[in-house]
This record gives C-alpha cells, sequence and structure tokens, in this order.
C-alpha cells in the first residue's frame, strides 16, 4: 500500500541565509526533492530605470553603483561607454587605462566575492574569510583611488573622476603576484578536495544550446563550451591591447562554472599585470566634455562583461541633458530565468548549489 | 564604422536610409531576405543606427513580429541564435518593444522592434523563440503595461501584484510625489 | 566508587550521588564554555581572525556572557507550535547526553558507574536524544525545521549501524562490554591500543561519530545555508542553549568514548611515561579529538544528503562487517598459533 504524501510547499527566501539577499523563491517540495520553482523577485526593485528618466546623466552614475553593489565599477561603465557612444567622444588614454585597471580589479574583487560566499553554501566556512581578506585590499586601493569601498561613483562621461594617487600603480602592481600566490594556495585547499567535487559535479546542468536560448552570459554561458566574452567579442575600451585568455569549460554543470571563475581571476591578474606595464606615465583622465552634456539624439545599445555576463545599457535621447528613456540588462536576471529550469527534481541541498553557481546579486536582478 | 560624431540621423521612412559611406552589406540582403521569407509588408522600415556603430534595425510590422523572429532565429543566413537585450520603452506617441539580437556563429547583430498604441498596447510575444525574452517580456509587462500575446505566464514580475499603474510610462503619476 | 553503587541506598549515599552529579555537571558545563571558547579561537585562527577577545582575559569570559546572555533572553514559543511537545524536546535532547557520561572511566579511580554492559547503555542512550531533536523539529511547526528533523532522524538510524558494529571489533578483542574492562586490555603502551588493529574500525568509528554528533561535514541536520538554521530555527533562549549545550556534550562524550575505545585510557604512550597521571593523559588523548572535530570544521564542507546515505551504507556498513570478520579471523588464528 502506497503511503499518502502530500507536497510541501516552501518558500525559501526573502530572508534566507542562501539567496544571496532579498530574493525568494516558491517551490513545491516532495519529501527533499523539489518538483517546482517560482523565483519572485522585486524586494530590491528601487527603479533605476524610472529614476533616470529625472536624472541628468552624472547623476544617474551614482545609481549604477547600487544595482550590482560587488561590481560597481563596471555599471559606472556600461553607462560612460554607451552615453560615449552616443556622443562620440575620445576618451583620453590615461582614463583609459585606469578604466581597465579598475574594472579588472573589480572583476577580481567580484570572483573572489563569489568564491567565497558559494564555499559558504556549501558549508565550507574558512574560505570565505581568506577571499575576503584579498577583497578587502583591492576595496582599500579602490579606497585611496575614489575615497569609496563599495559604491565609487568613479568614472564620469568621457574619464574618470579622479587620477591615480601616487605609488597606487605600483601597489597594483605588487598585488598581482601576491595573489597569484594565494589562488595556488586556494586552489590546494578546494579544488581537489573530494566533498567539493562530489556536491558540485553534474549538478544543476545545462546544453550549451539551452545557454543560448536562455541568453545566459558571462561564466554560465562559457561554462557550456561557448567561447564568448565581450571583452574579446565586442571589443571596447582598450581590451585589444592585452593579451589574456577566455577560460572556457564544456561541462555545463556547477563545478565547469566555479572552474570558470577561479580562471578568470588569473586572467584579471594578467591584464592588470600589462595595463600596468603600460600604464601612461602621464596625462588627462578627463576628456573635453561640454559642461553640461546634451547627449545628441538617438538610441544606442552597448553590453561589456561584466562579472557576471553581459552588462548592457540601452539609451534613448532626445537631445535633452537626461535620457528618454534608459534600460539595462542585468546580467543576474537574465541568468536566473534559467533556475526554475535547473531546480526540477533537485533536491533542496541543490537549490542552494545551483543558485550559488548562477551567481546573483538580487539588486540587479531587481534593479 | 562610424565615429559617432555624424549628424543627427532623420527619422526613419519606410524606405531603408541610405547613408553612403557607412552602409552595412546585409542592409539591403536582409531587407529582402525578410519580404522573401516572410511577407511582402513584413519589414516597415530597415536602416542602420550610426550612432550604434551602424547596428541594422528593422521595425517589423507588428503583424508578422513572431513569423519575422522565427525566420530570423532558424534561417541559414540569419541565425540569430541570442536574444542580448530586450527593451521596452513609451514613446508618449506610440510604444516601442525593441529586440537586440546576435548569431553566435555568424557574429552579427540586429535590433528588431514593434511598435503598438498606447492604448491597448500588444505585442506577439518571442518567448516562444528565445527563451531569454520571457522574464524580459514580464518585466516590460511589468513595467509599461505591453500585453504579449502568447507568452506562457503574463504576470507582473517587480511590483507587487496589485499594483495599480505601469511606472514606466510617460503619463504614470507617482503614489507618493515627493519620492 | 564503583563500590558505591553497589552499595545499598541510604540517605547518605543518595547525597554523596547528589553531589557526584553535581560535580560532574558542573565540570562538564565548565568543559563546554571552553570548548566553545576553544573552537572559537581554533577557527579563528584557522581562519586569520583573532576569536574572542573582549570579555575577560584572553576572551576566557566570552561563552559565559553568551549563555548569560541566552539565559536572559525572552522565550518564545511560536503560538503554532505544539507547547507541551516543544517543551520537553530540549530536555530529552540534553538529558541523554549528559547521562551517557556516567559509564565513561576517566582513570583507573575515576569512574562513575562500572557497567557490564557499558558500551551498549551508552550508544543506546546516546540515539534517545535524536528523539528530542525530531519532536522539537515536529512541535516548532516550522517547515525549515521538520527538514532538519526528518535529516536527523534519516542520519541517525543511517549512521547508528555502522558505529555501534565499528565498536564490535574492540568488544570482540576485549571480549567485554565494561569500559573498563576494555581499557585495561589496552594498558602497557601505544603498542598495545586499539587503534592499530582496529584501524578500520576506529575510522569509521570517527566518521560515524561526527555524523552522529551533526557536526561539520555532516551538519546536514541544521545546515545553516539550506534550513536556515534546521531543527532549532524557532528556539531561543535557554531551549536553545539546551540544544546547544546537549550538542557540546556529545562532543565531549563522543571524545571520551574514542580515547576509551580506541586509545587505551588514561594508559601512558610508554611505560616510562607513566609517572604522569593516567587522567592527563586521558584529557590530553581527549583533547586531541576535540580539537579535531574543531579543525574539520574549519576545513571541510558540507556533504549532501543523498552521498550522506550512500556513504553510511554503501561504505561504511560493508566495512565494518568486513572488519568484524577480519577481527575474527585474527582472534581464531592468533588463539591456534598459540
Amino acid at each position: 500500500m502506497a503511503i499518502r504524501t502530500e507536497e510541501l510547499l516552501l518558500n525559501v527566501g526573502p530572508q534566507h541565509p542562501s539567496t544571496h539577499g532579498v530574493f525568494r523563491v516558491v517551490v513545491h517540495i516532495d519529501g527533499e526533492v523539489i518538483t517546482s520553482s517560482d523565483p519572485v523577485m522585486g524586494y530590491l526593485h528601487r527603479g533605476t530605470e524610472k529614476l533616470a528618466e529625472n536624472l541628468t546623466y552624472t547623476q544617474i552614475i551614482p545609481y549604477t553603483d547600487r544595482m550590482d553593489y560587488v561590481s560597481a565599477m563596471t555599471n559606472n561603465y556600461v553607462l560612460c561607454h554607451a552615453v560615449e557612444t552616443l556622443m562620440g567622444l575620445e576618451i583620453p588614454e590615461r582614463a583609459e587605462y585606469l578604466r581597465v585597471i579598475v574594472m579588472e580589479l573589480q572583476r577580481i574583487a567580484s570572483h573572489l566575492l563569489w568564491w567565497g560566499t558559494y564555499l559558504l553554501d556549501i558549508g565550507a566556512m574558512s574560505p570565505f574569510l581568506f577571499a575576503f581578506r584579498d577583497r578587502e585590499m583591492i576595496l582599500d586601493f579602490f579606497n585611496e583611488l575614489c575615497g569609496a569601498r563599495l559604491t565609487y561613483n568613479y568614472m564620469r562621461i568621457g574619464g574618470v573622476k579622479w587620477d591615480a594617487p601616487e605609488g597606487w600603480i605600483e601597489k597594483i602592481r605588487n598585488y598581482v603576484p601576491y595573489l597569484r600566490q594565494q589562488l595556488i594556495e586556494y586552489d590546494a585547499l578546494v579544488n581537489g578536495n573530494e566533498i567539493f567535487l562530489a556536491r558540485l559535479k553534474g549538478v544543476g546542468k545545462y546544453s550549451a544550446e539551452d545557454a543560448i536560448n536562455y541568453g545566459l552570459s558571462g561564466a554560465c554561458l562559457r561554462s557550456t563550451g561557448v567561447k564568448w566574452d565581450l571583452r574579446k567579442d565586442r571589443p571596447y575600451s582598450i581590451y585589444n591591447r592585452f593579451e589574456f585568455d577566455v577560460p572556457v569549460e564544456t561541462e555545463g554543470d556547477c563545478y565547469a562554472r566555479y572552474l570558470i571563475r577561479f580562471a578568470e581571476i588569473s586572467e584579471s591578474l594578467k591584464i592588470l599585470e600589462q595595463a600596468v606595464e603600460q600604464f601612461p606615465a602621464e596625462g588627462e583622465t578627463m576628456g573635453k566634455v561640454p559642461r553640461v552634456l546634451r547627449v545628441p539624439e538617438g538610441e544606442v545599445y552597448v553590453g561589456i562583461e561584466s562579472p557576471r555576463g553581459e552588462i548592457g545599457c540601452h539609451i534613448i535621447s532626445k537631445g535633452k541633458d537626461k535620457p528618454y528613456r534608459l534600460k539595462f540588462r542585468r546580467p543576474s536576471f537574465v541568468n536566473l530565468q534559467i533556475l526554475p529550469k535547473l531546480l526540477e527534481g533537485e533536491t533542496m541541498t541543490n537549490l542552494v548549489t545551483i543558485l550559488g553557481s548562477i551567481d546573483i546579486v538580487v539588486g540587479e536582478v531587481d534593479a | 564604422m562610424s565615429d559617432g560624431i555624424q549628424k543627427d540621423q532623420p527619422t526613419p521612412n519606410v524606405e531603408p536610409v541610405i547613408e553612403a559611406p557607412a552602409e552595412p552589406v546585409q542592409l539591403h540582403v536582409w531587407h529582402q531576405l525578410l519580404v522573401d521569407r516572410v511577407s511582402q509588408d513584413a519589414v516597415i522600415s530597415c536602416v542602420p543606427n550610426a550612432k550604434n556603430n551602424d547596428l541594422i534595425t528593422i521595425i517589423v510590422n507588428p503583424e508578422h513580429f513572431l513569423s519575422t523572429a522565427t525566420v530570423l532565429k532558424n534561417d541559414e543566413q540569419f541565425q540569430f541564435d541570442y536574444c542580448r537585450n530586450v527593451s521596452g520603452s513609451d514613446l508618449e506617441t506610440h510604444m516601442e518593444v525593441a529586440y537586440y539580437l546576435c548569431s553566435m556563429t555568424l557574429n552579427h547583430e540586429v535590433c528588431i522592434k514593434a511598435t503598438t498604441n498606447r492604448e491597448t498596447p500588444e505585442v506577439q510575444s518571442l518567448t516562444s523563440v528565445w527563451e531569454t525574452a520571457n522574464w524580459n517580456e514580464r518585466e516590460i509587462f511589468d513595467l509599461l503595461g505591453i500585453n504579449f500575446t502568447g507568452h506562457p505566464d503574463m504576470r507582473r514580475i517587480m511590483m507587487p501584484d496589485n499594483w495599480v499603474g505601469h511606472p514606466l510610462r510617460k503619463d504614470y503619476v507617482p503614489l507618493d510625489p515627493e519620492v | 566508587m564503583a563500590d558505591y553503587v553497589l552499595s545499598a541506598f541510604t540517605w547518605q549515599n543518595g547525597l554523596l550521588f547528589f553531589i557526584w552529579t553535581v560535580i560532574t555537571l558542573f565540570a562538564v558545563l565548565g568543559f563546554v564554555t571552553y570548548a566553545i571558547y576553544f573552537e572559537r579561537k581554533v577557527i579563528g585562527w584557522m581562519q586569520l581572525r583573532i576569536g574572542p577577545n573582549r570579555v575577560g582575559p584572553l576572551g576566557l569570559l566570552q561563552t559565559v556572557a553568551d549563555i548569560a546572555k541566552l539565559l536572559m533572553k525572552e522565550d518564545i514559543i511560536p503560538k503554532a507550535a505544539v507547547r507541551d511537545l516543544f517543551i520537553i524536546a530540549p530536555a530529552l535532547t540534553f538529558v541523554p547526553s549528559f547521562v551517557v557520561i556516567a559509564t565513561i572511566p576517566f582513570s583507573e579511580s575515576i569512574t562513575f558507574a562500572d557497567l557490564n554492559i557499558g558500551i551498549l547503555y551508552y550508544l543506546a542512550l546516546s540515539s534517545i536524544s535524536t528523539i528530542g531533536i525530531i519532536i522539537g523539529s515536529w512541535a516548532s511547526n516550522n517547515k525549515y525545521s521538520l527538514l532538519g528533523g526528518m535529516r536527523s532522524a534519516a542520519q541517525m538510524i543511517s549512521y547508528e549501524i555502522p558505529l555501534v558494529l565499528s565498536v564490535v571489533g574492540v568488544i570482540l578483542m576485549s571480549s567485554s562490554l565494561n569500559l573498563r574492562v576494555i581499557v585495561e586490555g589496552q594498558l602497557g603502551g601505544v603498542w598495545h591500543w586499539n587503534i592499530f588493529p582496529q584501524i578500520i574500525g576506529f575510522v569509521i568509528f570517527i566518521i560515524a561519530a561526527v555524523s552522529e554528533l551533526n557536526r561539520t561535514p555532516f551538519d546536514l541536520p541544521e545546515a545553516e545555508s539550506e534550513l536556515v538554521a534546521g531543527y532549532h530555527v524557532e528556539y531561543t533562549g535557554f531551549r536553545f542553549a539546551f540544544f546547544m549545550l546537549a550538542e557540546y556534550v556529545y562532543v565531549f562524550a563522543f571524545s571520551a568514548m574514542a580515547t576509551v575505545l580506541f586509545l587505551g585510557g588514561w594508559d601512558a604512550p610508554a611505560p616510562f611515561l607513566s609517572f604522569i597521571p593516567g587522567l592527563i593523559w586521558f584529557l590530553l588523548k581527549f583533547s586531541f579529538f576535540v580539537f579535531f572535530l574543531f579543525w574539520i570544521r574549519a576545513t571541510l564542507p558540507r556533504i549532501r544528503v543523498d552521498q550522506l546515505m550512500s556513504l553510511a551504507w554503501k561504505v561504511l556498513l560493508p566495512l565494518s562487517l568486513l572488519n568484524i570478520l577480519l577481527t575474527v579471523f585474527a582472534i581464531e588464528i592468533h588463539k591456534w598459533i598459540a
């Protein structure tokens, strides 16, 4: 005789340690197996796009900081880049280098944060603190550069707000070999751990077709073998001057995504090394920009590679100093779409593993 | 490649606007292809966006939006398998949705648009073509009130389910004007 | 002391028992207090932190302050909880954890109850705690805690078996269930200890014990990142403190048990070191196990439920049966040669 069982409706979130913010997944579970799930978001929706319509372009920059708050520099950049493309502005060499340096530092900081919190999700506690130690140094660099640790408001349309203080570049130069050494240690600490491999391998698997169909980007896409990195495929800024690889894995599971993010830290270090080497000794950090920015009428969409994937900015301008319509393509939001598909038939434990491997920032999901 | 400091682009006509130096080679080819594969009146306009690296922007007849999208994805010469971005906007005279597409295999891009009226805005959903569109269309529905026909799950996504109005509309009156 | 237990129960003896119990309770509480302090310090150092250093000299009073805070907290019983069960669960979890300590021989002289079925008593009582956990998780009327309780039950049932079977080898070797006799069988230096002939049993025992303790990497019932806090999610104040206390008393009990069964109890590693009192040796070995538990907590990620189950049934159970078989053969061959 079969025992009558009932499905349990479980609200994971909005206050839950592993949803990385105020995000909710309503799951139906049968025992511990998820039968269906429905992500619910919007708890952090601040209406950035609506707010932007009443702000001048420069005033919008601080709002972008608060979207993906662990990768504010790339957000700054995508807005500036979009406006600059629309206006056809020339960016001074030194500013371009500063931008690339801060963006790559930000990528490392973001991946380190992800690395630590992901392992915390898996149940390993120590790597979190190791990662935060190294991330802390990057935040200190940013602090020295622009006086903020998280929401930098560093870039401006036409350049950057602050020049590198004396000795700053030197510090970055020294940081690169330091972090390389640390990465070797982290690799030895975590990457071969049996429990860790058992938890990640084969979990949350999808094919390249699915990844493309769902519009995934960043590590989520590259984990399926699609070599797609906007820094290479749609070069922006001065990325074509640097040599770096795009790590690709073919498995499409959580472990592949883990390996890619881990490898991307090393690649960013390569870029940093070259950028610091080529850094122009002097020069302007702001291009020739009119005092009141009047962006010509037109429409533009640009996408850049943020740590989480393609972050895009779509601007419709009517020739005013404020955008008529501003839309951000947020990688976390788009990448998250595949979640219900991945969760079907998985256990509660894998929910955490899979959600963590997608690497969302709720500020960005909700914008 | 355009450097972006050209004179302002004229408003889109029914005929493709031809700008001699910057015109992408595919422009006429694609236009013709769509006319052949979909319908004579499928394309309303097909222009390069000089401000955006000459991205070809096709305004599609809303009646043929879904079939055009299907052709764009499946046709051998298009193969737009990847949807980069979906935007909706309220242009006060009408509503507009824009899909930025990209082909991973052929490495080319396009932007397709469909327009609709403001009173009962309705566009065919492209979720069946690109899964990416799913939540993006829900977001546009939520914030702009454009109804996507054929969408599997047309609900609000950002705002609470009982919210009245669509905040990104230009005539939206905030609950508390102070904020 | 064992004589007292056997003597007639008078007022005098009863008072003596009571006093001894209170002393043990305080010893155990003292242990728990400083085990928590030690854990936080050790893990802190492993994680490049300082650990508690504010309350009292070197932060030694930190746990005392924490316990005081827990005791003074408002006692919240959720409205939808099953009140009686909710109240009884922490006690039901804690009492067995304390009672099992009675059988453990700490040195030649310090033994409380010299039971002939010491191992059985220990293993049987320690599984009662799980009932407390399940009751608490059910009574909380919270889905997360229910999941935690279910996990706990499944885990306990699965790991009790390899745990008991892993000890069978030791029992066969010393032909006794009495813990004192088991230690006495190992006296005379490190080469007599059970850890070497029973190395398979030892490894299984440690794995199963960590799992029974619900500690990393087997801390699924309270997996923070998945079940928020697992079975005690609705508990606050001193009821929560009881669950915590039970967990740490089990750390005490299992470390003591491992020392007795496999590391020769109070025996000195070599005969010339026996001028150091047995209790010190016991405490050293015991502390090593306690440290070991904290060490793996700072190192390992958490295993998944299904992996936990397959580890118990597919790996540990056959291995422990094999261990029994090997032990039996070895003993018989040894007899035959002799």
